[in-house]
């Protein structure tokens, strides 16, 4: 098993282990650290991408590089607003949760 | 294609459209406060003027109008390209953000003696980051630049949902960014792809090279899959009734209108502009069946809402079903193709005037009765008359009844159906329009009533004006002629001829 290959395979399963948790977990912040896990697994494969370039006779292709890094700039943006949405919903309210039920309940919201 | 990856006259035009509202940006930063306001507002007839300017280029060139970014054209560097649809998407763009920036002003005006707040500030910035985004979107060309733009559309989206604050909106806003950081996610997977099998992420270069490789239906199907969730196409619908509804009536017009379109839009180049060359039927038809159960069920869901800002995002739900009917209606070279086309932009531009002017209304109802319970509406249009004349006028549009933009979509789709021999189709748009005509008619059957009820606050005549014009221009756009369906077929790659 080439290197290549198993980077590529680590990047799949990260980003087969993020959505799972993505999808799964109920609570944001940990529906939060499973998208950074996608974005892990998906730069990964950006990795291997920029190493093709080695079969035109570079060390590397430096686009693929370039675009995981503004890729990883967008992600960490992300993450930023995110935590701060969180962070803003448990001063609001007692219950850091995305059940939208929860607000349209006569006695839900802050009155539990 | 050497002409796809040359600057053309004209094609500067295309960095001043991006520039504009990213230097009013800047500009409403750096003072701050009540400016923020003054520069929006000021920059809107600017962005029409230069929208109308990039329309009128390409309709004479009769073809793309391109701007290499440095002089470095495709692969190395990036273009960008306006053809018809752009010119149309960034004319529409740029009315209606500029009614939600006259409507918003009764709310988020900072008049000389008031205190400036944070959310006024933030409205105003947003506003034009959404205009910039969308603008990116439009003219884009490279497939990692447009992912770029997708996630500033996301997150200028975003904090307009939470601008008051309240826990209920800082969640849907929350549920709005995780669906979205997933969408961006995997549309940002399959760029990988692309560019590992290809070497190029320039849409025009890419129509050329794409071949039917496993690679290459993983990372459509993958982009795909994201682009759905940014769209809100049931069953991934789930974050747009409460981010749509809890948002200020300003802003759920431009996310209802405008920013989902984004999205559609860049599902839209990819399917017909990077991949003609795959046989794409069965997923055209997967994407038309998920957009006829988005039908059903969003209007059902609509008929079932107590609150009226709700009903409206759920029927946005529903018309954006009918978008994804155009995978199966204009995929091919056939002549109905073109039929399917045409259909599939004017449902854009009609749900987007319709369903803006319908939700300023709803705010406007919401601020003069004080509540938005539809059960509660009795009598209302006796006391608002030209805010329920703009609902009519929107539902009208929304139910598909001529003469109105949402009828010629709605039409064109149902000829293209017959046409292509794939009838199916007319059921979902048949029945959608039956259930929209269901939830008009909840809305405007209590208004007309005799029932008595009390205002609050009488509408600001201003307001109603605003988007009772962009009601209208949703049904003059049945009125369209033949020139214009021309003016959406520049630049449209047909299969099988690059």
């Amino acid at each position: 098993m080439t290197p290549s290959v198993l980077a590529g395979l680590t990047g799949a399963a990260l980003v087969g282990l993020g959505l799972y948790g993505l999808i799964l977990h109920p609570h944001p912040l940990r529906k939060l650290l499973a998208f950074n896990l996608i974005g892990s697994g998906v730069f990964l494969v950006f990795g291997i991408v920029a190493r093709r370039g080695a079969a035109a006779g570079f060390r590397f292709d430096p686009v693929p590089q370039a675009m995981v890094i503004t890729g990883i700039v967008v992600a960490f943006a992300a993450s930023a607003i995110a935590v701060a949405l969180i962070l803003r919903l448990s001063v609001e309210s007692s219950h850091v949760t995305l059940d939208p039920e929860v607000w349209t309940k006569p006695n839900g919201g802050d009155t539990k | 294609m050497a002409e796809l990856a040359t600057t053309t006259p004209g094609g500067y035009l295309l960095v001043l459209a991006i520039l504009l509202p990213v230097v009013g940006m800047i500009l409403s930063f750096t003072p701050g406060g009540r400016n923020a306001e003054r520069v929006a507002l000021c920059s809107t007839p600017f962005g029409f003027a230069l929208a109308v300017a990039i329309a009128f280029h390409v309709s004479r060139a009769g073809k793309p109008i391109v701007y290499a970014v440095g002089g470095l054209p495709p692969p190395l560097g990036i273009a960008l390209r306006a053809d018809g649809i752009s010119a149309v998407m960034l004319v529409a763009a740029a009315v209606i953000v500029a009614a939600a920036g006259f409507y918003g002003r009764a709310k988020f005006a900072t008049p000389d003696g008031v205190r400036e707040g944070r959310a006024s500030l933030t409205f105003w910035i947003m506003l034009q980051a959404i205009w910039a985004a969308l603008n990116i979107i439009f003219v884009g060309g490279d497939l990692f630049n447009l992912y770029v733009a997708l996630e500033l559309l996301t997150f200028a989206a975003v904090p307009l949902v939470c601008i008051d604050g309240r826990a209920e909106t800082i969640a849907a806003a929350l549920r709005y960014l995780l669906f979205a950081l997933f969408g961006s996610i995997s549309y940002l997977l399959g760029v990988a792809l692309f560019y590992g099998a290809h070497g190029t992420l320039d849409i025009s270069l890419l129509a050329q090279r794409v071949q039917a490789t496993p690679v290459i239906w993983m990372a459509a199907a993958l982009m795909t899959c994201g682009l759905l969730a940014k769209t809100a196409l049931f069953p991934l619908h789930l974050w747009l009734p409460p981010a749509h509804a809890n948002a200020p009536a300003a802003a759920s017009a431009v996310l209802s209108g405008l920013v989902v379109k984004g999205s559609f839009f860049l599902t839209l180049r990819l399917w017909f502009y990077v991949l003609p060359a795959l046989a794409a039927d069965k997923a055209a038809i997967v994407l038309g069946c998920l957009g006829s159960a988005a039908i059903i069920a969003g209007s059902i869901i609509a008929l079932r809402q107590a609150r009226l800002k709700l009903l409206i995002a759920y029927s946005t739900v529903a018309q954006i079903g009918y978008l994804f009917l155009v995978f199966p209606l204009a995929a091919g070279a056939q002549t109905w193709s073109a039929i399917g086309w045409s259909a599939g932009v004017m449902q854009i531009l009609a749900h987007a005037f319709a369903k803006a002017a319908m939700f300023f209304s709803a705010g406007l109802l919401a601020e003069a009765l004080g509540h938005d319970q539809i059960a509660k509406l009795g009598g209302a249009a006796r006391v608002l008359p030209l805010t329920f004349l703009t609902i009519a006028l929107g539902g009208l549009s929304l139910m598909g009844l001529p003469p109105s933009g949402g009828f010629s979509a709605k039409w064109l789709m149902l000829q293209a159906s017959i046409s292509s021999g794939q009838w199916l189709w007319t059921l979902p748009i048949l029945a959608g329009g039956l259930l929209a005509a269901g939830y008009v008619y909840r809305i405007l059957a209590p208004a007309l009533s005799d029932d008595q009820i009390m205002s609050v606050s009488p509408p600001k005549r201003s307001q109603e004006l605003i988007a009772l014009a962009l009601a209208a221009i949703a049904i003059a756009l049945g009125f369209a002629p033949q020139t214009f369906f021309d003016f959406l077929e520049i630049g449209r790659p047909v299969a099988g001829q690059p």
